[in-house]
């Protein structure tokens, strides 16, 4: 185990209430805080872990978006990232467009490891590990909440609808972790003073040689059905009643 | 004419009734052929399920020892080759789905629209993002293929019986990589209804303190038929396993009654659980968010009510 690249994305902060614009054409982004996505730290922290049981292991955040995500690259450099690489581009990337790039990055890079968030919190696609490993043509160990490796192999505990589900990849690979993988450890401010220090690289779409093409065109934003407040009921006995009168039992 | 290939999940014995859900939402496709795929060692009897479905038309059979444990990496490209035909081709919005659908759309170098929850027309749907604080329409360019994970609880599923698809085997040329293999599963076993299917759900929060308080929620459970769900907190906990859990990144389910036991009600639970016919709502606390989505409340100490609860339903 030689490399492992991580990739961050730069999310609306887990704790904002998105709302949407009134005019329908997006959600309200502006002054909103913004964060790594959350399941991007604990792919970051499981690599930092295989790192500080190894010697000699390189960690990469890599990630693609606007000017600002550095910020989001501080913070993984911060947390122990070795380096880190912002494909800078202004335009919404879809999920193909961002397994292209970390292919053209992970072709640069040889890692032995990619790993990545299962799903990003803010389109909710959970698609580009899996479409990563697919043009990279690797494994890819989904939802993992255990990584074991040996050698130029790793045994992924995945949690999927059943239970826990084991499978074995042969390295290279791509692990996409879930939530109970680890628990990321908190950034402290000599850690970021140091992270200034380190290389963050960037390059763009274009230097990579990837087209930016829309597959799919969002072309309305509403926001969810709402469901109606219900009544409150005093004990026990009025809510058995309820649900009768409801059928419901 | 649209033809959608819809990739069954299954464990070799049972179709799982997502299935049938995703044949609902092709459905809503004008004029479309649906087909589905079932992958496995042997398909025999889950062919025969996915046959009777009302409005399958085709179904699709590759039997091969490779394919007995349902592998992203070993299972999408032979559902690229299958879906030389096709101009759609959909999975659950389950695990399963979510693993395997994404591999196929990036070989195919198509889009995918995952967690479709509506079908406006062949190439223009409803997904939601944010944990469903919103909801955004999609286009598809109709020229290429588009590839879909179905949010199974946005549609009913297909009746299971009145269909009369004709079943055919048959084989891909696909070369399958030898980098991926499956060492085990390890599930909790469980005579309750699938949490993902059952038509009521007895949910935990962290308020229930401890596994062993869980326990209370499996009798009251097992009393009523219901399955047991779990929020984040509580899995986190490690009052209850992973499977349980319910909301934005655990499962996404519709039963017709959710009876949330001290659950506040983040807004990512909500998202899992806002497709529920009745919501009811039992909290300390007055003010949880789970009252604003509840159909009926009551504020109090769950480890009365529940036992309570039980009594009566049970008089």
């Amino acid at each position: 185990m030689q490399k492992i690249m991580v990739g961050i994305k730069r999310v609306v902060d887990y704790n904002v209430r998105v709302r949407v614009k009134p005019d329908g054409s997006g959600v309200m982004l502006d002054g909103v805080k913004m964060s790594v996505n959350p399941f991007d730290e604990i792919a970051l922290e499981e690599a930092l872990r295989i790192k500080e049981r190894g010697t000699n292991v390189e960690v990469i955040a890599v990630s693609i978006g606007v000017a600002d995500t550095q910020q989001q690259l501080r913070t993984a450099l911060a947390m122990g990232a070795d380096r880190a690489i912002l494909v800078q581009t202004d335009v919404l990337v879809e999920p193909l467009t961002a397994a292209q790039a970390f292919l053209a990055l992970a072709k640069r890079e040889n890692p032995d490891l990619f790993f990545l968030g299962k799903q990003a919190i803010d389109d909710d696609a959970n698609q580009t590990g899996q479409m990563l490993a697919a043009i990279w043509e690797r494994p890819q160990a989904t939802y993992a909440s255990k990584v074991e490796i040996s050698g130029a192999k790793a045994a992924v505990t995945r949690e999927v609808d059943a239970g826990l589900e084991t499978i074995e990849v042969d390295l290279p690979a791509v692990i996409t972790v879930d939530l109970r993988l680890n628990e990321p450890r908190y950034v402290k401010l000599p850690d970021i003073m140091k992270a200034k220090k380190k290389t963050l690289d960037i390059t763009t779409l274009d230097a990579l040689g990837i087209s930016v093409g829309r597959l799919l065109t969002t072309v309305k934003t509403e926001p969810p059905a709402q469901r109606q407040k219900g009544v409150m009921v005093k004990d026990v006995a009025e809510l058995v009643d309820v649900l009768k009168k409801k059928g419901l039992i | 004419m649209q033809k959608v290939l819809i990739v069954g999940e299954h464990d070799g014995r049972i179709l799982n009734p997502a299935t049938a859900k995703c044949v609902t939402c092709a459905q809503g496709i004008a004029d479309a052929e649906i087909s589905v795929a079932l992958l496995g060692a042997d398909t025999s009897s889950v062919a025969a399920q996915a046959a009777a479905i009302a409005g399958v038309k085709r179904v699709l059979r590759v039997d091969r020892a490779e394919n007995e444990h349902p592998l992203a990496a070993i299972f999408a490209p032979q559902i690229v080759a299958l879906a030389a035909d096709y101009t759609h081709i959909f999975g659950p919005s389950t695990s399963f789905g979510k693993d395997l659908m994404p591999r196929v759309a990036a070989l195919l170098g198509a889009p995918q629209v995952s967690d479709l929850m509506a079908v406006e027309t062949a190439h223009r749907f409803k997904r939601p993002i944010y944990a469903g604080n919103a909801i955004i329409t999609v286009e598809a360019d109709p020229s290429r293929k588009l590839v879909a994970t179905v949010r199974v609880a946005s549609f009913e599923a297909a009746p299971a019986a009145g269909g009369s698809a004709a079943v055919e085997s048959t084989s891909t040329n696909a070369a399958l990589p030898a980098h991926t293999r499956y060492l085990g599963a390890k599930s909790g076993s469980t005579d309750r209804p699938d949490l993902q299917t059952a038509s009521r759900v007895v949910s935990g929060g962290r308020a229930l303190g401890s596994a062993e308080n869980f326990k209370l929620l499996y009798t009251f459970a097992d009393k009523i038929g219901a399955a047991v769900g779990a929020s984040r907190a509580a899995v986190d906990a490690g009052y209850a396993p992973n499977e349980m859990q319910v909301g934005q990144t655990g499962k996404i389910i519709s039963p017709e009654i959710y009876i949330a036991i001290g659950i506040s009600g983040a807004i990512q639970h909500l998202t899992g659980i806002k497709d529920a016919r009745t919501i009811v709502a039992i909290n300390k606390d007055g003010e949880a968010p789970i009252f604003e989505v509840a159909d009926v409340g009551l504020v109090g100490d769950l480890f009365q009510i529940v036992p309570e609860l039980e009594r009566l339903i049970g008089a």
